[in-house]
Formats: structure tokens, C-alpha cells, sequence
């Protein structure tokens, strides 16, 4: 009675979250298309990474399934790099020093 | 010039770089029958690579890492080919590979396949190439450019 429950409510809450992110990340690309500035498209694309490993761990949940647990990392450590770049091309303009002066 | 405070960075960066090799160690070993293989991890030990790039500038790593990443490339792709040609040796088809389980010490029983070589040049070709496109994009502007931006 209460695993029943239990896996129902998985389903149910799993699908609206699938649902809340995939809004997200719909309103993510209209920013990353319109935004006003480069940041506000640099800011949109590094969201949408994370709301990808967000999918990924409900996409885990779902299957039921460990092996997706590394792709989480993945994602987050590609995202983290990225985030560095698009931050240090904001305050300096180049992403690697050619000269150290 | 603003010379921006990044010590946090520069600190993590030890860390992390780190974590990072260690990780695509592991998934270039993983990629037998678990996400993982050559291809990411090469572009896992590329994000290390360009994680040092970024945070201490390309003359510094040039001197801490003195490879030349077009000879990597091409020796990951020797490797592959030869991994390929080796099955000729044992009157096999061309990249034929075979598997078997074996007493590693320290490591317990472990399933070794010979497709890891092949996955190794793959694992050169992509961390070769991964590089050179990105360091030769990224340090292509000459010192006029940078006169222009006030960038130098």
C-alpha cells in the first residue's frame, strides 16, 4: 500500500519536474536569442548547463540507474570551466594571457 | 593595466586541476561497459589542461608543460592504426580485438580487453587536437590587436 504510494508519487513529481525544467530551459534559450548584452547570453547558456544536469539526474531517478551519476559530474566540471572562461573574458577581454606583464 | 584579484582561482586551480586528471583517468578506464572511454576522457584531461591555460596564461604553462599537442595528435592516431594492424599478426581481420580476465596486484582480478589500445590513440588524437584548436584560436591575435583593445 504505502510502496505503491510511494512509486506513484515518484512518477508523478518526477514528470513535473521533467515539466519545470523544461520550461526553463525554454525561457533560457529566448534569453540566450534576445538578450540585450553579451552577458546576459553568457549568464543564459551557463544556466542551461545546469538545469542539463539537473535533467540528467532526473533522467537517473527515472531509469533507475547509477551509471549516470559520472555524466552528472561531467557536465558540472564542463560547465565550471566554462563559467571561468565567460567570467574572466568579461573582466579581461582575452580567455588565456599570451604575455605576463 | 587592472590587474584583477584572482587568488581564489589560483588557489582552486591546484586543487582542481588535480581532481580533474584523476577523473578522466578513471573515465578513459571506466569505458569498457560504463560511461566513459577515450573521447572524454581526453576531453576531461583537455579541460585540465585549458583550467591551467586560463588561470596562469600561456607562457607559464608553455614552460611547466613542454609539449608539442600536433605530435600528441599524431601519435595517438600511430597508436590507433597500429592497434588496428596488429590483429594481422594473429592471422585476425582488421581491428579484431579479444578480452581477458586477468590478476592484477593490488587490483584484484580485472577484465583487460585489447580495444583499450585503440581507445588510448583515441584518448592522444582527442587531447592533441582538443588544444591545438584551442590555444591556436585563443593566442592567434598579435600585439597590434591588442594595442587596439587596450587589452595586453
Amino acid at each position: 500500500m504505502l510502496d505503491e504510494f510511494g512509486s506513484q508519487m515518484l512518477s508523478i513529481v518526477l514528470v513535473i519536474c521533467f515539466i519545470g525544467i523544461a520550461i526553463s530551459i525554454f525561457l533560457l534559450v529566448i534569453r540566450a536569442f534576445i538578450g540585450p548584452s553579451n552577458a546576459d547570453r553568457a549568464v543564459a547558456i551557463d544556466t542551461i548547463g545546469a538545469n542539463m544536469m539537473a535533467f540528467t539526474g532526473l533522467a537517473a531517478i527515472g531509469l533507475v540507474t547509477d551509471k549516470l551519476n559520472d555524466v552528472v559530474l561531467l557536465i558540472g566540471i564542463l560547465l565550471f570551466i566554462g563559467t571561468i572562461a565567460t567570467a574572466k573574458f568579461i573582466e579581461k577581454g582575452v580567455i588565456i594571457d599570451r604575455h605576463n606583464h | 593595466m587592472k590587474q584583477p584579484n584572482d587568488l581564489i582561482l589560483r588557489t582552486t586551480t591546484h586543487l582542481i586541476a588535480f581532481i580533474l586528471l584523476g577523473f578522466s583517468i578513471y573515465l578513459f578506464f571506466a569505458g569498457h561497459n560504463a560511461p566513459g572511454g577515450g573521447f572524454i576522457g581526453g576531453l576531461m584531461t583537455s579541460a585540465a589542461f585549458i583550467l591551467m591555460y586560463m588561470t596562469y596564461g600561456y607562457d607559464k604553462i608553455k614552460k611547466i608543460l613542454p609539449i608539442n599537442f600536433r605530435m600528441v595528435a599524431v601519435t595517438g592516431l600511430l597508436v590507433a592504426v597500429l592497434s588496428g594492424l596488429g590483429s594481422f599478426v594473429f592471422q585476425e581481420p582488421f581491428l579484431s580485438h579479444t578480452s581477458g580476465y586477468f590478476e592484477i596486484p593490488l587490483l584484484g582480478e580485472k577484465h583487460l580487453a585489447t580495444a583499450m589500445l585503440f581507445d588510448l590513440g583515441v584518448y592522444l588524437v582527442v587531447v592533441g587536437v582538443t588544444l591545438t584548436i584551442i590555444l591556436s584560436i585563443t593566442t592567434d591575435s598579435g600585439d597590434e590587436f591588442n594595442k587596439d583593445t587596450g587589452v595586453s
